[in-house]
């Protein structure tokens, strides 16, 4: 059941992001992206990952996509990608180097996880919150602290973007 | 609980989620579209980080994924915050115009 679950999340998934790439109206790619976040959202369950499965939510599908739907709207672009395409031989050349890239990946991928890594069945995580909260307050706590720092001066950053010229 | 689908699956899907969105920014031409590819592209490397991390029995990897959310959504501020100020300079959007620090 469980695999059959996988397949038609993963399917979902793939969908939505070609749903991005492909549609030529940003805000559809938007939404698609929303659908693929929300599907990986689902896969991180399946893993045991709550809490950033409801991270995911918030912060990705919630926060950064309100934002890109914001931005989307007062740009209204759109019209931008309908003219002939100057360099379209280049952009053609994507297909192959996406087909290369993933064959690569999965190169990668089969030849490095030949094999169980040692002590992995001994050390079975603690499922949902508690082996994440664990780490981020211990192991963590530095860089933990330094991501509100960061927060700060992007916040900071934006907002002498954001202003212009006008002082 | 977890069950019979195996990690190799999810990376799978990782490494397509991955290809999708290079080809996505090679090949589209708005600024926003291609921000948004580098959004799925950073998802799927969270998601390859959470499988390993349940391959090898460790919390660690959705503490990385952690931090990455974090710059994540920084990044997306100062970016979007970029091309909205792009966008007020020249009233287009597109990167074949931006060529400004090219050699």
């Amino acid at each position: 059941m469980s695999a059959l679950a996988f397949v038609i999340v993963a399917g979902i998934a793939v969908g939505s992001a070609l749903g991005l790439v492909l549609r030529r109206n940003p805000i559809h790619g938007a939404l698609f992206l929303v659908v693929n976040l929300g599907a990986v959202a689902a896969l991180y369950l399946t893993l045991g990952a709550q809490f950033l499965a409801a991270a995911q939510v918030v912060v990705y599908a919630g926060a950064i996509m309100v934002l890109f739907v914001f931005a989307i709207m007062v740009l209204i672009p759109g019209k931008e990608e309908t003219g002939p395409d100057p360099r379209r031989a280049w952009r053609l050349l994507a297909l192959p180097v996406g087909g290369l890239l993933l064959v690569l990946l999965g190169v990668v991928v089969t030849t490095g996880l030949r094999g169980r890594p040692p002590g992995a069945a001994a050390a079975r995580p603690p499922d949902g919150v508690e082996g994440i909260a664990r780490l981020l307050f211990t192991d963590y706590l530095f860089p933990f602290e330094l991501t509100s720092v960061l927060l700060l001066a992007a916040m900071v950053g934006v907002l002498v973007l954001a202003r212009g010229r006008a002082s | 609980m977890t069950g019979t689908a195996p990690e190799s699956w999810y990376l799978a899907l990782s490494a397509a989620l991955f290809s999708i969105g290079v080809v996505g920014v090679i090949v589209r031409r708005n600024p926003l579209v291609i921000f948004m590819s580098i959004e799925l592209m950073l998802n799927a490397a969270n998601l390859a980080f959470v499988a390993f991390g349940h391959r090898l029995g460790s919390a660690e990897g959705q503490a990385v994924v952690f931090f990455v959310m974090a710059v994540a959504a920084a990044e997306v501020a100062v970016g979007l915050a970029i091309i909205v100020a792009i966008f007020r300079l020249r009233r287009r959007l597109s990167v074949d115009d931006l060529s400004l620090m090219r050699w």
